[in-house]
């Protein structure tokens, strides 16, 4: 592994509900290499989407240490760029403008930036789109204006919560190779890569875009798995019919449901 | 040139089929109101045919463009009142929970009061003129400005908001970025409401307290029994508050685009 970005050391999160206090993560201990791409998979509810705001410092762990590329998070860490199961854009604001968004709520000079959010644009084959409003792109397409805002920064860390989650599986299947294009998996050496942190429920999306699954039960969520992906990359569409695949798409769901070599009973 | 033509006329043909029943009911309405007092004997007084209502619009010696520009003035100087107060104070609102805590009981009591029964107070305290009328109608008007501005301010997802943190943005920021653009749709929701209630609110005052406006010009005609020429107030009302209410609905479009048919 390369040298570590996320360090988790048994981080525990409980919150006070109406019916008292509900523990939402325990003892979870994770790192996470620079370039790794690491999915976090687990039932609803097992608090993965929790996890992720730990890491950006959205929320604060109630127990255990939380640090980014060395430094302990406390509170929100600005080198992080997040995408959402929805959009969110700014329904008033031009595709373009709201790939400049995350410039502006920083305090940077926005317009020094339009060549890179340009350049994202493209890079996301949105070119001719920067002037539209987001009501005129489909779903796919606002999700990779989402992904072009939170790249603008270049931050070294992306958290992806779910954020294929709401697209139909066609687009969905697309969205993961294009997200792994755009991530350099051809044109970058694993160091030069983005380290990300990837929430899904698709055990299939887990194994096809990741270098390592971490399968989580469920609450208090824990990690029950850490499964690497040795498939080779680039990954391709045939990739998914390998036995390979299979085995591994297997694997994670025998974590996930807890049953050892007796998948698909009962 | 020649599709451009045909569009236009493709466009006013569709409009046509649109709201030839909107006019035909109009005219027919018109029309049996006319046969009806002239041809069944319904006494001037009691109900005025359209005939007679439209020469009292033009002919009579009513100054009627006095008292279109006092209601008109009241009316509008009304409408901006409530706007104004009632966006500062959903900004208010939105901005500071303890600002909410004092302030929320005590506009949803000044809500629930019959703002018509406050006028003569008005009267006492402010005498004659268009001020009291105007902030009738601003009284009546303002309220839900007040609410759907702070909802408007506070209806941002809260990944929104977490995109916000991340990049530490000051509050000022995201007020003026993200929350006044997204209460925009839901102020001028409001305004349309306000365009109406500052009519009402403007007449009412009127009714109470007046020596000038159209809704004095309807108080007088209860003892000069001429109905034709309140039935020709209640159209010059009627004018002024749909302009109004075009305007805003205008603004709508043209400020805030995106959010077509959110109301």
């Amino acid at each position: 592994m390369n040298k570590e970005l996320i360090g988790l050391d048994r981080v525990g999160m409980t919150y006070e509900a109406a019916s008292g206090p509900v523990e939402a993560l325990a003892g979870i201990s994770l790192s996470v290499g620079a370039g790794e791409f690491v999915s976090l998979v687990g039932p609803s509810g097992c608090g993965k989407s929790t996890l992720l705001r730990i890491v950006a410092g959205l929320r604060p762990a109630t127990v255990g240490t939380v640090t980014v590329a060395g430094r302990a998070v406390r509170e929100p860490i600005p080198d992080i760029g997040m995408v959402f199961q929805a959009p969110i854009l700014l329904k008033w604001r031009s595709i373009l403008q709201n790939v400049l968004l995350p410039a502006e709520l920083a305090g940077k000079d926005a317009t020094a930036l339009q060549g890179r959010a340009q350049q994202l644009l493209d890079m996301a084959g949105l070119t001719g789109f920067g002037d539209k409003l987001p009501r005129e792109l489909s779903g796919g397409m606002q999700q990779r204006a989402a992904l072009c805002r939170a790249l603008l920064l270049d931050p070294p860390l992306l958290l992806m919560d779910e954020p294929f989650g709401a697209l139909d599986a066609m687009t969905r299947d697309d969205m993961a190779l294009e997200l792994l294009r755009i991530w350099g998996e051809r044109d970058l050496a694993q160091s030069a890569r983005k380290t990300v942190l990837f929430v899904t429920h698709s055990i299939g999306e887990a194994v096809f875009l990741s270098d390592r699954v971490v399968v989580m039960s469920p609450r208090p969520g824990r990690i029950a798995a850490d499964l690497r992906i040795d498939l080779p990359r680039p990954r391709t569409v045939e990739l998914r019919a390998s036995e390979a695949f299979g085995r591994l798409s297997l694997d994670i769901f025998r974590a996930l449901t807890g049953r050892v070599g007796a998948a698909g009973t009962a | 040139m020649c599709p451009n033509v045909r569009l236009r006329m493709m466009k006013f043909q569709s409009l046509l089929r649109q709201y030839w029943p909107t006019v035909a009911l109009f005219a027919f309405l018109l029309a049996s109101w006319q046969v009806a007092v002239s041809a069944g004997g319904i006494r001037e007084y009691l109900l005025p045919s359209p005939l007679a209502v439209w020469n009292a619009l033009w002919h009579g010696d009513t100054a009627w463009a006095q008292h279109l520009w006092v209601t008109t003035l009241e009316i509008v100087g009304a409408f901006f009142l409530a706007a104004g107060v009632g966006v500062a104070l959903g900004v208010a609102i939105a901005w500071s929970p303890l600002i909410a805590n004092a302030l929320v009981p005590f506009l949803v009591f000044v809500n629930t009061l019959p703002k018509v029964a406050i006028a003569p107070l008005f009267l006492i305290w402010m005498g004659y003129g268009i001020f009291p009328n105007m902030l009738m109608g601003a009284l009546i008007g303002f309220f839900p400005v007040v609410i759907n501005t702070a909802v408007g301010l506070s209806q941002v997802e809260a990944d929104m908001l977490d995109l916000g943190r991340v990049f530490n943005a000051p509050k000022w920021k995201i007020f003026v970025k993200i929350r006044i653009p997204n209460a925009l749709p839901y102020i001028l929701s409001a305004l349309k409401i306000t365009a109406t209630a500052a009519v009402v609110g403007a007449i009412v005052g009127e009714f109470v307290a007046s020596q000038r406006g159209l809704g004095y010009v309807i108080v007088t005609t209860q003892s000069s029994m001429n109905t034709s020429v309140a039935f020709a107030a209640l159209i010059w009302i009627s004018v002024v508050g749909l302009v109004l209410y075009g305007a805003v609905v205008l603004l709508a479009r043209l400020w805030a685009p995106w959010a077509e048919g959110i109301d």
